[in-house]
């Protein structure tokens, strides 16, 4: 009854009341907590982020890459980085925008990283996923492959492999594909 | 003359319930055929989603006395729908389900109204929301749920005790079914934890490896997630993917097909194609109608008192044999998004800066180094770089001002603090209320110039 009660008493309060407090749209627990992963990034030289659409829009922003060392030293590749609004309960979409000769990145921009799909933990954060995507540019392996093929000259000629990389960076064919210049 | 022959009450039932009392019952329960008729003329329930819980839920509460219902949802009929969602037809194929729904059981039900909306929860204003006593979820989705839990906690108000006020309590009854398996559950915010509370409960989901999409599928899963998720963008890059476009799922499905063949690997079907696409478990009547019951009880509970309601979380599972179980969870102190916060209190002249100063004194928080959020606009950040310009030039601003001018309301802060000498990063939620602003009593101005 006593619900009942205060619904009707609350209803003649709302009708008497001329401005009630109107509640206002709050963010998400998901939005909060990538608010404060973002707010403790801690990146390497070789990594900068940044928010194309503006500071309240945390959900949706680009990591570039730079790496200093391997392989893929000199070359800039931009990640795209969609976080869902159940945040951290599910790992943000990553996808590779620069078209890259990686034996764990495919033509689309799929990266094969395990932390990005079946080893996700809500203990994880931002920072940890950018640590990851560089990782594989400093130690890039033949064990995941997403493109055989770049994932087979590693293993088995590594001095092909590397003028590939080179090549593909500076803007030129390897087999059928034509890359974009990235370096 | 003796009516002995009378027709027995349609509320026969629900007056041993309601009529009497009894030693289970709630706080306050009163007892009476004005409780009866107030819960019919002013118990106003929200059911959300009008599927297989949502029918079951439908017919459950109108028959249980309730008169004002409203329902909500934002999908039409399917054909698979049809073998549990019993309020449709063939011939409704098509049409939105919170309308058919509403329709045919206020067809069935003398006396109880429905309004139906077609239409997202989300695009329903805040104070749509507010009306309702209770509001009764047969969801499928975490995303849904987190949704509506944070509309139903944004009304919950704390007073200056950091408890609970009644009248602000928007209680919400959640249901949800899997297979052979459901759970029902009371959330009534400040009180039992909110779902984000308990939202580490769900298991992480089943996701595999790219590479072994690519390289090494084993399972017909893998064949049909290798169509869906690598070879769809590879020859339509672009377009987005469609579960819901039956040519979108047939492509997938034969895609599926071919891959499964080159690996030798049985058992893709169309079926199990839609079920790991969509991460559908297929349904079952029985159990929609089992948790729709406990759900409709609880809310029964709850409007009228008649019984202390299920403290707090059932779980049932029929998949062998029968097993339910209730379990009290505890509210997480520390919620985001039902927890108190810690109260401040300001003048209105504080700018930015200050505020975040005086984080780090504040015997509650010690929070140093700490980044500001408010309703979605990020007044200051710390960190990055890019971010921290972008927001340097509010920390002059007085805090009032950059809160939209109300004198109460929450913000977030995040930062660094130290607990036994080790510095950890915390979250926390704030109840901000401002002092000096016009119509706030305030001593000393009270007899002021």
């Amino acid at each position: 009854m006593i619900r009942l009660f205060k619904v009707k008493e609350k209803q003649r309060e709302l009708a008497e009341s001329a401005n009630g407090k109107t509640p206002i749209k709050k963010q998400s627990a998901g939005e909060l907590r990538l608010h404060k992963d973002i707010s403790e990034l801690n990146l390497p030289k070789s990594c900068s982020i940044s928010f194309p659409s503006g500071k309240d829009d945390l959900m949706n922003f680009e990591v570039t890459i730079r790496p200093d060392e391997g392989y893929y030293l000199g070359g800039t590749f931009l990640f795209s980085f969609q976080v869902s609004p159940i945040y951290p309960h599910e790992a943000p979409k990553v996808k590779c925008k620069t078209k890259v000769y990686h034996p764990n990145i495919d033509l689309e921009g799929n990266v094969c990283l395990n932390i990005l799909r079946e080893d996700w933990k809500p203990v994880l954060n931002i920072n940890t996923i950018i640590y990851g995507l560089f990782h594989l540019y400093t130690e890039p392996n033949s064990e995941d492959p997403l493109n055989h093929d770049a994932a087979a000259v590693l293993r088995d000629h590594p001095k092909l492999f590397e003028s590939n990389v080179r090549r593909a960076m500076a803007g030129g064919y390897v087999g059928q594909t034509l890359f974009p210049r990235c370096i | 003359m003796a009516d002995t022959e009378a027709q027995p009450s349609r509320s026969r039932d629900l007056d041993k319930l309601l009529l009497r009392p009894g030693n289970l019952v709630g706080a306050n329960f009163d007892p009476g055929e004005e409780l009866r008729d107030d819960l019919a003329k002013y118990a106003k329930v929200l059911v959300v989603g009008a599927g297989g819980l949502g029918c079951e839920l439908l017919k459950d509460l109108a028959l249980s006395g309730f008169q004002n219902l409203e329902v909500i949802d934002m999908d039409r009929i399917e054909v698979t729908n049809l073998n549990r969602q019993f309020l449709f037809r063939f011939e409704d194929v098509g049409k939105p389900k919170a309308e058919v729904a509403a329709k045919r059981v206020m067809e069935r039900v003398s006396g109880v109204n429905i309004k139906p909306h077609y239409g997202r929860i989300e695009d329903k204003e805040i104070d749509f929301y507010s009306d309702f006593s209770i509001i009764a979820l047969g969801l499928d989705s975490i995303e849904a749920r987190s949704y509506i839990n944070a509309v139903a906690c944004s009304f919950l108000e704390y007073d200056s005790d950091d408890k609970a006020r009644e009248e602000t309590i928007k209680p919400m009854v959640d249901g949800g079914t899997e297979g052979f398996k459901g759970h029902a559950r009371v959330i009534l915010p400040g009180v039992t934890p909110c779902f984000e509370c308990t939202i580490w409960l769900f298991p992480p989901q089943v996701k595999f490896p790219l590479c072994t999409l690519a390289e090494t599928p084993r399972t017909a899963a893998h064949c049909i997630e290798y169509a869906h998720l690598i070879k769809w963008d590879e020859v339509h890059s672009g377009k987005a993917f469609d579960p819901d476009d039956p040519e979108h799922m047939k492509w997938v499905y034969n895609e599926a097909v071919k891959r499964a063949e080159l690996f030798g690997i049985p058992g893709v079907t169309y079926s199990l194609t839609q079920g790991v696409v969509k991460n559908i478990i297929p349904a079952i009547a029985s159990t929609n109608a089992i948790i729709s019951a406990a759900c409709t009880l609880e809310t029964l509970k709850l409007a009228s008192g008649c019984s202390k309601t299920l403290s707090n979380y059932l779980t049932y599972n029929g998949a062998e044999g029968l097993h339910t179980k209730v379990t009290e969870f505890v509210r997480d102190k520390d919620c985001l998004v039902c927890g108190p916060g810690v109260l401040i209190e300001l003048e209105t002249s504080i700018t930015l800066q200050k505020f975040i100063g005086l984080l780090e004194e504040h015997p509650k928080l010690l929070l140093s180094k700490a980044s500001v959020t408010h309703q979605r606009n990020n007044l200051y950040m710390q960190a990055p770089p890019v971010l921290e310009e972008m927001t340097r030039s509010n920390l002059s601003l007085p805090l009032f001002d950059l809160m939209g001018k109300t004198t109460k309301t929450t913000l977030h802060v995040t930062g660094t603090t130290s607990k036994n000498d080790k510095k950890t990063s915390a979250l926390r939620k704030l109840r901000v209320v401002f002092k000096g602003v016009d119509g706030v009593t305030d001593m000393d101005t009270a007899g002021g110039a």
